[in-house]
């Protein structure tokens, strides 16, 4: 064995990031995007604090895609337990959620004080139209890439139809399809 | 057996946390089974309002919950269910990095995001779905969802564009 070993194509050295530089970090974060927050998210972490490479950071958003649970909170989690530990995840998670979680409530009460005025209905009403929309939207863009392949579409479309159409239970349908996509896809990738 | 609601929420959002495999719209459906079909907390125009002020507000999309556990119990509730919602994944990611490292490029990684993929592509069709049937409920709430999904499917266009464009629309009283 040789002493010299090839260096991680990592940053030459690892970032050191405070506390408190990942909690403003998401707390940034948080009050951007709108239907979604990854993409600022990526922003914030590759290109203005740059804490992550654009390597590092498919990595680690892959990893909490596979991850259940809300993604970005997965994100902040992971990044703030590599660079702090504990500390550093709850510091992340407090930041993204603490503005958001506010504003959200303070709607909440005026939803809950004026949902009922005549004026607010339509207005509420055309919103949810758009959200489902763009819902539907996100749905469709993520099956683009897998429309040719027939194993997936069969499982897709057993969820949907579970879970849309028939309303089962979640939990029966992810339990149940998890392991089937498992031995499917299991077979085709030995 | 009937639970108290800070203790409903806190259970069943706990369970959502591990099954949102995707993501929070993933387990949309669920969230309405729960809430408007099971335990009857809202109706069915409840439960779209409060989706869609959780989608034109800033912020994750898991907020909806925050709403839901807000219109159940007040800010105890929101707390409750943000906090069942994201407590349990957030362990399992901070468990998981820990072991990153050994982690990072194994196979088994390309096995389960293949096989984890259409499911979520099914949760979140499915997501839409009954969000747009809750919606559609007249020919213009379906035109407008028809007409997001055409235009954000075909350009580049910024979501909060048409929330701005719906917010008008329904100011005008057209619903």
């Amino acid at each position: 064995m040789t002493a010299i070993s090839l260096p991680d194509p990592a940053p030459a050295e690892p970032r050191r990031v405070s506390r408190q530089e990942l909690f403003w970090g998401f707390f940034s974060v948080g009050l951007r995007g709108f239907g979604g927050v990854m993409p600022w998210a990526r922003q914030m972490i590759i290109e203005e604090r740059r804490w992550l490479g654009e390597e590092e950071f498919i990595e680690l958003f892959s990893l909490c895609n596979l991850l259940p649970g809300p993604n970005v909170a997965n994100v902040a989690v992971a990044l703030g337990a590599r660079f702090q530990g504990l500390p550093g995840s709850i510091a992340a998670f407090g930041g993204l959620m603490a503005a958001p979680l506010a504003i959200v409530l303070a709607l909440g009460a005026l939803y809950r004080q004026y949902g009922s005025l005549p004026e607010i209905g339509p207005l509420l009403h055309d919103l949810g139209a758009v959200a489902a929309g763009l819902v539907l939207t996100a749905g469709v863009k993520l099956a683009r890439p897998h429309r040719r392949k027939p194993l997936s579409v069969a499982v897709a479309a057993a969820a949907f139809v579970g879970v849309g159409v028939l309303h089962w239970s979640l939990i029966w349908v992810v339990l149940g399809l998890v392991p089937v996509s498992l031995l499917l896809h299991g077979g085709k990738w030995r | 057996m009937k639970l108290d609601p800070l203790a409903s929420l806190a259970v069943n959002f706990a369970i959502l946390s591990l099954l949102a495999v995707g993501g929070a719209n993933a387990v949309v459906p669920e969230m309405h089974r729960l809430a408007v079909e099971r335990d009857h907390w809202m109706t069915d125009r409840d439960f779209t309002d409060l989706f869609a002020i959780a989608s034109a507000a800033p912020g994750p999309n898991v907020l909806i919950v925050s709403l839901i556990g807000f219109k159940l119990a007040g800010v105890a509730g929101a707390l409750v269910a943000t906090f069942a919602m994201c407590g349990p994944s957030s362990l399992l990611t901070f468990w998981v990095t820990r072991f990153w490292q050994q982690a990072r490029g194994a196979a088994w990684q390309g096995l389960v995001r293949k096989a984890l993929a259409p499911i979520t592509i099914g949760l979140y069709l499915a997501s839409g779905w009954v969000l747009g049937r809750a919606a559609g409920t007249d020919w213009p709430a379906i035109a407008i969802t028809v007409a997001t999904l055409a235009i954000l499917l075909t350009s580049k266009f910024n979501p909060l564009w048409l929330f701005g464009a719906a917010a008008l629309l329904g100011l005008a009283g057209i619903e």
